[in-house]
């Protein structure tokens, strides 16, 4: 399989070659935030660092976190580094946890983005011949628009489906021949079931690629969502603080880990309990700075997923480092009695069982002091008896092999097909019922 | 000889057998038998039906699991011993019975006892050979 580059040069950089443009993009960019920003300034003041202190790529790790709380206490322009004259648009978080956090873009920056986007799409394989069949959602979430302009800018036809409508995607899909796919990967079981309700096979489809992200998805669902849409499933990352999705991406080469567009985001793994700077290959939280934002730069944003960064050369030739599929966020772990808990440990599981639906939900309780988690599975008819003995060998497989990989026991409640509501964008995974 | 059964997967939630007569009802289908087994997890609904195939298309379309299997229906004067002569035949046989139930004929002479084996063939035949009266499908769906 050839590699298909958008920017070539830098995206097989050799990695000093990288780090001189990063050293350079990330002392212009603390020089300019230190001067426009007044809570970056104080924070910085804070614990006595200067713009001139970034002599080295390590001195980032002298520089303060940011944090959602912060562009919620600055909300909703505060921490813009340019007159709003100058901002084109502006994207925002749903809220539904606080006020939303909002995010503004320069024509410079939305261009940088799509040149970012039309990388990712490239990483997948995509080229001007394709349909793009953009499923993310379009309004202030950053998926729909973000991943639009990626695909125009590099002339693929993009039909701007958005989410919802199901059974009519299913049809223009049909119709027009959409080669490449762009949702979450629930919303693609979604597809694929509705396409089985409809007596659409996939093979009748031109569908090649699926780029799926905006939540985080197992392998076993990877090999789900290939197997039921007949196409190859690739990974993509972003989000609206750092500037949308494209900030990193699968190559088909592996599919072992995202190419972070790293000479326009520098990323760091840390110890999301201490704050410490972890070594390549460790397990962390993810964090990154903007080097290249001009409406809404920002430093060292912790991003609550839990990644790795692995340095290894990729087969596609690409220099740029990689980093793991995310298992998880910090605010998603659910302790259970001690035992941290990602629910997409849990779908790993479910899965990986012969004839279980991937549709689950987890729903965690207390009783009296003690946690209680119920693992939530749709019945389909291929795992349906008659037999009582037979259903029950079933749910204590699933509970036995949860208990083996997370170390936790819970029981298995199943449902009947559909009880769990499907979604549209991001699936909602766990049921928190513990008031603590 | 044999007779096909509809089972349904009971969510352990109130209302939802009430659901599943009520979308047999509006297809005006007609119940022969049932049995629920049920389990502190979940349940099995097992019907008899006088129209299968409606009544798994009508069950899947309102949301649930349908599953269909064989079993065989027995008819056996309604006194004292019936059941237990069919027992005795079936174990002397070493079968193994999977489930059973039964109910009444609306003539009251007959009780129809359902079973299902792990090897219906072998049940078929001893029960034959044995004297015993199985009924044909048709026998049982317009009872």
């Amino acid at each position: 399989m050839s590699t298909i580059y958008w920017e070539e040069e830098v995206e097989t950089l050799p990695r000093a070659g990288l780090e001189s443009i990063q050293l350079k993009r990330l002392q212009r960019l603390v020089a300019r935030v230190y001067g426009k920003v007044a809570p970056y300034r104080q924070k910085m003041d804070a614990v006595g660092i200067k713009p001139q202190d970034i002599r080295c790529l390590a001195d980032l790790s002298k520089l303060p976190f940011t944090v959602k709380e912060d562009l919620r206490a600055n909300y909703p322009f505060g921490l813009f580094t340019v007159p709003l004259d100058e901002v084109v648009r502006v994207h925002a978080s749903s809220g539904t946890t606080g006020k939303p956090t909002v995010v503004g873009y320069t024509k410079k920056d939305i261009d940088t983005w799509a040149s970012l986007m039309a990388r990712a799409l490239a990483c997948a394989g995509a080229t001007s011949g394709d349909m793009v069949h953009n499923a993310y959602g379009y309004g202030l979430f950053t998926g729909g628009l973000g991943a639009h302009y990626g695909a125009e800018k590099l002339g693929a036809t993009v039909i701007p489906v958005s989410g919802g409508n199901t059974k009519r995607q299913i049809t223009i899909m049909k119709d027009f021949g959409s080669t490449v796919l762009l949702s979450t990967p629930s919303y693609a079981l979604n597809l694929a079931e509705t396409m089985d309700e409809m007596g659409i096979d996939p093979q009748e489809l031109s569908l090649r690629v699926g780029i799926f992200g905006a939540e985080p998805w197992s392998e076993n669902m990877r090999e789900e969502v290939e197997r039921k849409l007949n196409l190859k499933a690739v990974d993509i990352y972003g989000l609206s603080e750092v500037i949308g999705p494209g900030v990193a991406m699968e190559c088909l080469q592996t599919t072992k880990g995202m190419h972070i567009f790293e000479d326009h985001f520098l990323p760091e793994i840390i110890d999301p309990a201490t704050g410490e700077v972890l070594p390549p290959g460790q397990q962390g939280e993810l964090v990154f700075t903007t080097l290249t934002k001009e409406a809404f730069p920002i430093i060292r944003y912790r991003t609550k997923d839990i990644s790795s960064l692995c340095y290894d050369t990729c087969e596609c030739g690409r220099t740029l480092v990689r980093m793991g599929k995310v298992t998880g966020r910090t605010d998603d772990m659910l302790i259970i009695r001690g035992v941290n808990v990602f629910p997409s440990q849990v779908e790993h599981v479910l899965v990986g069982i012969e004839g279980v639906e991937p549709h689950y939900q987890i729903v965690v309780e207390r009783e009296g002091s003690m946690d209680t988690m119920t693992v939530e599975v749709e019945i389909s008819d291929r795992i349906f008896s008659d037999e009582v003995k037979q259903i029950e060998q079933l749910t204590h497989r699933i509970t036995a092999d949860i208990k083996d990989i997370l170390g936790v026991t819970c029981r298995v409640k199943l449902v009947n097909p559909r009880a769990i509501q499907r979604s549209e964008g991001k699936a909602q995974r766990v049921i928190d019922k513990r008031k603590i | 000889m044999r007779v096909q059964q509809i089972a349904v997967f009971l969510e352990n939630k109130s209302g939802r057998l009430a659901e599943i007569t009520s979308i047999l009802a509006e297809n005006g289908i007609n119940i022969r038998a049932l049995s629920v087994a049920d389990t502190a997890d979940f349940g099995i609904l097992r019907l008899i039906v006088d129209k299968v195939d409606l009544a798994e298309q009508a069950l899947r379309a309102g949301g649930f699991t349908v599953g269909k299997t064989n079993v065989i229906a027995v008819e056996v004067p309604d006194r004292t011993g019936g059941l237990a002569s069919v027992l005795k035949s079936i174990k002397e046989a070493s079968l193994n019975v999977e489930y059973m139930y039964a109910f009444v004929n609306k003539t009251g002479e007959n009780a129809v006892l359902i079973f299902r084996f792990e090897e219906m063939d072998r049940a078929i035949e001893t029960l034959l050979k044995d004297g015993f009266t199985i009924l044909e499908s048709q026998q049982i769906y317009n009872l």
